[in-house]
């Protein structure tokens, strides 16, 4: 029998439930139990399940509901990851003292009480819930009850073939199909993409004629995953034409690694690098005993179509790729990034023709993700410090979202490099951490295409930070210390095919009994097995001798652990399945057979109107209207509603100063005994490839390098990451932007000596779709660049924030403004793109960073902003609002060429920080700064007035209690 | 004077017991961080140590209700060992998450919910101490010589719920340890003083005469100067560097504890 289990607030409590239910709704949780128990004992559990003070609980009978007249019940589809299900299992079965492997099957929903009409309690309903992933049933309240059927979403799969060969004998449009859309299921339909391409999909075939069979399933979906464009990056790797250059290595050998490389050999003894670009992430030095390693990801496709658990899934996946650093690093720092549509864009769109398969909207989307950083970070114990938020019409189709983790591993662990690691022959192959499901089966594939009608359900997963939490302390915190397993590494994209598959080239083989995995429910077929993306494991190889150790510790640390196979030196893939070998492949065939493919590139010349600039001398209202808007404004209830100070770690944190301004690098301090400091900052600027995307990386590099000197960073000791988004990557005309933007990586990488350690990319931001009236739509992000960068500081105590701070110190801005309002934030506003973009000048940037860390260096900086988006006047207007202050500026004699008020005060020139020196200092300062362009604007004005001037004409004159107002509009309202 | 012995719970999502050790040890304790079901494996051990840390974090991940699965747990396995921990004349103390286990496990009176705006929040709070004879009550060892502090929360359940008649008895006892205000921080950034909507503005609470202390806020993470929001404006004016205060106002609450044994 079923039973099923109500909590509901008390009556005498008068809280209200989380989310902040809005029409006083009211919330009961709901626990559906489909195993056998006593009334007895389901009253024990029912009293684990309530605080007395806060909730009363009712078995198998409905609460007496009072004051509404319908209840919707939002639940999982069956094979959702239940977190909370799961947590009731350990609940129960620590209270009857039952075995861990006894099969227990709860099933979670909320259940929501309001008013109204029929009609209205249905919009509530779809409002409420994501038909992806949940189910919504509505109730009417009765007699002041409620009756819900007891159905539990178990999941039941149909018998089927665990194991069928795919003929490749078939003609050239047929291996089309089952590149594009998947092989033919017993049922007759396609199970999904393969995303091969034809010339893919002949190399496949040629391999089978030489071995005189066709390839089992397991052995196409495995070539799929290890191939797809997520994996291989295909796009970097193979080569290109660029203006009549041919770059044989490809974009990635030769400008990325090319620039690490060139750097390192420049440093010399300096060189702080250890491990780029060869491990899940990219590991430098932090001091004497301890790396810091950084890695950031993407998760766009599965955040479009499941905002919460697309981000979630991307910060657990990435804090796997600490974890899977070395022989398992410790996530210190989350970091994120989004890019969305305008919340307020309430334009409908569908998935496919029909308009059955709607598109979240912007707003559901964006609310949806932010709250699952949350959720990922917060469980975790890992601070989310660094972020930013981005918006632009045409991320409405499918947002980006940047997920990174830093992590702290010792330089040496059990007397061995920490960062060096490798399966031996002989080696159990070990998985570790959560169940094995259908959920994000065909992920990797999926997001190497775009979003349309065939994209897959199933390639939604969520994450479970307490099981992944679990596994992470018991590794890095236990388990690696003391020795026990020889390699490690996560189960992310293509799942163990690609973990095992990766790992196996260590030692030169693997064979793999796939019926050993442990499943969520049964019935799962071979193939989805080997490519399930369910989330929270990593695949390590445990010498046997090491084995009942490292079992036993896992085992009291409640953490799930298998051997699935062995490690070997036989050259090959084999997996059998209860004694037949369904898959016997050579690693030289599935790791290098991919065919190579030339790209050719198409030149683009981007010609903008210029927008029609405002008349008259004041811009007061000019400036606080750009400062209101959203890429401009601060987004504090994001930073606050993210545990940033968990670790005991914050220096400089995301908000700053009594305005509580948003910071543009953070600090922190990953070993508290010492008195070093990590500076974590980012930048992109997507705008600015609407004229040139060079420019535009150069730009974001440049800014990410400047933010990090602004907080007193070593410019000595930075590295920087990328993350290339781009979209229709088949398409030359984009593929010319992506060499210029690389080319442009490779310069500034260069010239500031940053190297490379580590990057990403996601090449088809693209969504194919409908309107409301059926009508096609296609929407595609602009190319997007966001650079990272992460430096040491030696002495954390020297860290500058970046608000105005005491009335009378003498403002400063460092650098040349000149006339490049192209791209930014103020033409945007006027509705426009220009074309002066702003250009990096290397040798006089440089110049200023040095010096400035010189002052820095010396306590001369009372504050230090880095200049972005907005400008010089967007960058006053935060010092002031940061500090609570005002300020008295001219802007007559400012150093560059700028040559119009708006250029003076809005132009994003690079190279220009915003520097505040107490007066005392000044001289000082001054003297450090000799040969560098900058220019004295005037003071900080302790009564709150700010007024800009250019000679004698008053172009701003506002307070600083307005701007703090305008500042914050957008986050006080969410 | 032998060090005393801090026990600080860890496992299941619980997560701030490293830089709950680093506090009490910076304070001059013996800390051991000890995974729940090695406690549970060894409950004797239990005997060896002073003090007791339930720290910070999100065991088993909020579900079901905050602190309750730990507890449960707790419960389950270690009643009697809890019990005769706490007839001996020593110090226990629970912080966020961990007060939320404590007040589940029934030490502590009352229950910590959900904040009234429904979200998870982090910043920082003013306290004042009223756990303290001057307020009628007995005197923590926690809590001596502190009369005011400012700290970070960082939670979304940690609205404090409490009956008017058992509110009555507790202030009667002076059990209240502290209460949100408006000082130095929420005025500085212009914040509420109370950050979640807890019932008469408590933060934190005291049992067994002030021995057991459970807190929302977290003491351990302004154990040093710059975690402070005041911090760079502080350190304006000081002279260069060597004159910056190092020690933050947190690590006091640490030392308490410690020195009570020495």
């Amino acid at each position: 029998m079923i039973s099923r289990i109500y909590v509901m607030p008390a009556r005498s409590a008068t809280h209200n439930v989380a989310g902040g239910l809005k029409n006083g709704a009211k919330q009961i949780d709901s626990y559906l139990i489909d195993s056998e128990f006593s009334k007895k004992e389901l009253e024990t559990l029912a009293r684990a399940l309530t605080n007395p003070i806060l909730e009363e609980s009712f078995i198998d009978e409905s609460p007496k509901i009072e004051k509404f007249n319908f209840a919707i019940e939002i639940s999982l589809l069956p094979g959702v990851t239940d977190n909370v299900a799961h947590t009731v299992k350990e609940i129960a079965t620590d209270l009857f003292k039952l075995k861990a492997d006894k099969p227990l099957n709860f099933y979670t929903s909320k259940i929501f009480l309001v008013s109204g009409k029929a009609e209205e309690v249905k919009e509530i309903a779809n409002a409420m819930y994501n038909p992806l992933i949940e189910k919504a049933t509505i109730v009417e309240v009765k007699n002041r009850k409620i009756n819900f059927l007891n159905k539990v979403p178990e999941v039941i799969l149909n018998k089927r073939t665990p194991v069928v060969t795919v003929p490749l004998s078939a003609p050239d449009d047929e291996l089309i199909k089952i590149g594009g859309e998947g092989i033919m299921d017993e049922s007759g339909t396609r199970r999904g993409p393969l995303a091969l391409d034809l010339a893919s999909m002949k190399a496949i075939k040629a391999y089978f004629e030489t071995l005189k069979r066709d390839p089992t399933d397991i052995e196409l979906e495995s070539l799929a995953q290890t191939w797809s464009e997520h994996c291989k990056h295909t796009i970097f790797a193979n080569s290109i034409d660029a203006e009549g250059l041919q770059v044989k290595d490809g974009l990635y050998k030769t400008y990325i690694k090319g620039a690490t490389n060139l750097i390192r050999k420049q440093k010399g003894k300096d060189d702080f690098c250890v491990s780029v670009f060869s491990d899940n992430a990219g590991g430098i030095v932090f001091d004497e005993n301890y790396l810091v390693t950084h890695k950031v990801e993407t998760h766009n496709s599965p955040s479009a179509l499941d905002p919460f658990g697309g981000a979630v899934t991307g910060i657990g996946g990435v804090n796997r790729d600490a974890i899977g650093f070395g022989l398992g690093a410790k996530p210190v720092v989350n970091t994120y990034g989004f890019c969305f549509g305008y919340p307020e864009d309430e334009r409908k769109f569908f998935r496919d023709k029909n308009l059955t398969q709607p598109m979240l909207s912007g707003k559901r989307i964006m609310d949806g993700v932010i709250k699952g950083i949350n959720v990922g970070g917060n469980c975790s114990g890992i601070p989310t410090l660094s972020g930013f938020i981005k918006y632009d019409d045409r991320f409405r189709g499918k947002p980006l979202v940047f997920a990174g983790t830093v992590g702290l591993i010792p330089k040496k662990v059990q007397n061995k490099f920490s960062h060096e690691k490798g399966a031996k022959n002989g080696d159990y192959v070990v998985m570790v951490g959560g169940k094995v499901g259908l959920d994000g089966i065909h992920g990797a594939t999926f997001s190497s295409v775009k979003i349309d009608s065939t994209s897959p359900a199933t390639a939604v997963q969520i994450g479970d930070p307490i099981t992944q939490k679990k596994l992470s302390d018991a590794i890095v915190k236990e388990a690696r210390d003391m020795g026990l397993y020889n390699s490690i590494t996560d189960n992310g994209a293509g799942g163990l095919s690609s973990s095992v598959a990766e790992m196996a080239r260590e030692c030169g083989g693997v064979k793999v009994f796939l019926e050993k995995v442990p499943l969520k429910y049964p019935g799962l077929t071979p193939w989805e097995i080997w490519i399930s993306e369910s989330q929270e494991r990593m695949t390590l190889s445990v010498p046997k001798d090491k084995w009942p150790a490292f079992q036993k510790l896992m085992e009291s640390r409640g953490v799930e652990s298998t051997v699935i196979g062995e490690f070997t030196d036989s050259g090959k893939v084999i997996i059998e399945w209860h004694g037949k070998k369904i898959m016997d492949m050579e690693m030289e065939f599935l790791h290098n057979g991919l065919p190579k493919h030339h790209l050719t590139t198409t030149k683009v010349e981007q010609k903008n109107p210029e927008p029609e600039m405002p008349k008259g001398m004041s811009r007061t209202k000019v400036l606080e209207n750009l400062l209101g808007e959203k890429n401009i404004g601060g987004f504090s209830f994001i930073s606050q509603q993210y545990d940033h100070e968990v670790q005991a770690s914050s220096v400089l944190k995301p908000l700053s100063g009594a305005g509580r301004i948003n910071t543009d690098a953070q600090v922190f301090r990953p070993v508290l005994s010492s008195n070093k400091a990590v500076v974590l900052s980012s930048s992109t600027y997507p705008s600015y490839g609407d004229i040139s995307t060079y420019h535009m990386a150069a730009c974001a590099l440049d800014t990410a390098v400047r933010n990090i000197v602004a907080a007193g960073g070593a410019l000595k000791h930075l590295a920087i990451l990328d993350n290339f988004c781009w979209c229709s990557s088949n398409d030359p005309k984009r593929l010319y932007q992506l060499v210029e933007s690389v080319k442009a990586c490779y310069d500034y990488a260069v010239g500031y000596g940053t190297p490379f350690i580590s990057g990403k990319d996601s090449m088809f931001n693209d969504f194919k779709g409908y309107d409301e009236k059926g009508n096609p739509v296609a929407i595609s992000i602009p190319p997007t660049l966001l650079i990272s960068a992460i430096s040491v500081m030696p002495d954390l105590y020297k860290t500058v924030s970046p608000e105005f701070k005491n009335g009378g110190d003498v403002i400063y801005l460092l650098g040349e403004t000149k006339d490049e309002l192209g791209g930014g934030e103020y033409f945007k506003m006027l509705g426009g793109v220009g074309n002066n973009v702003p250009k990096v000048n290397l040798e006089k940037n440089l110049k200023v960073y040095l010096a400035l860390e010189k002052c820095i260096e010396k306590e001369l900086v009372a504050s230090s902003l880095s200049v972005t988006s907005g400008g010089l006047g967007i960058a006053l207007a935060k010092a002031c609002v940061g500090g609570n202050v005002g300020c008295g500026v001219n802007l007559k004699d400012l150093a560059g060429s700028a040559s119009t008020i708006d250029a003076k005060l809005f132009s994003e020139s690079q190279g220009r920080i915003l520097v505040s020196v107490s007066p005392k200092n000044t001289k000082e300062f001054e003297k450090v700064l000799v040969g560098i362009s900058y220019t004295k604007l005037g003071k900080v004005e302790k009564g709150g007035k700010i007024t800009i001037v250019n000679g004698k004409n008053k172009i701003v004159e506002t307070n600083v209690k307005k701007l703090n107002t305008i500042y914050h509009k957008f986050s006080n309202s969410q | 004077m032998k060090k005393p012995k801090i026990i600080i719970l860890s496992g299941y999502g619980l997560n701030c017991e490293e830089e709950t050790k680093f506090a009490f040890e910076s304070a001059g304790g013996l800390a051991d961080i000890v995974h729940i079901n090695d406690l549970i494996a060894k409950p004797q051990m239990l005997s060896q140590y002073q003090i007791l840390a339930f720290p910070g974090g999100f065991s088993y991940g909020d579900d079901t209700g905050s602190g309750k699965a730990f507890a449960n747990k707790f419960k389950n396995h270690l009643s009697k060992e809890l019990e005769e921990f706490l007839s001996r004349d020593t110090l226990v103390i629970g912080i966020c998450n961990g007060f939320q286990i404590i007040t589940n496990l029934g030490i502590l009176p009352g229950a910590l919910t959900y904040n009234k705006n429904g979200r998870y929040m982090d910043r920082w709070v003013d306290l004042k101490v009223t756990g303290s004879p001057r307020h009628g009550g007995v005197s923590s060892p926690w809590l001596a010589g502190i009369k005011k502090i400012s700290l970070p929360i960082a939670h979304g359940e940690g609205r404090y719920v409490i009956s008017e008649k058992e509110y009555r008895k507790m202030k009667k006892g002076g059990q209240i340890a502290f209460t949100y205000t408006k000082g130095e921080i929420a005025k500085f950034q212009n914040l509420e003083h109370n950050p979640n909507g807890s019932d008469h503005d408590i933060a934190g609470v005291l049992a067994y005469n002030g021995r057991v202390l459970g807190m929302m806020p977290h003491p351990e993470r302004a154990m040093f100067s710059h975690q402070s929001p005041l911090w760079q404006i502080n350190k304006e004016g000081l002279p260069l560097h060597g004159g910056v205060k190092k020690e933050g106002a947190g690590l006091q609450i640490f030392k308490n504890a410690v020195k009570y044994f020495k």
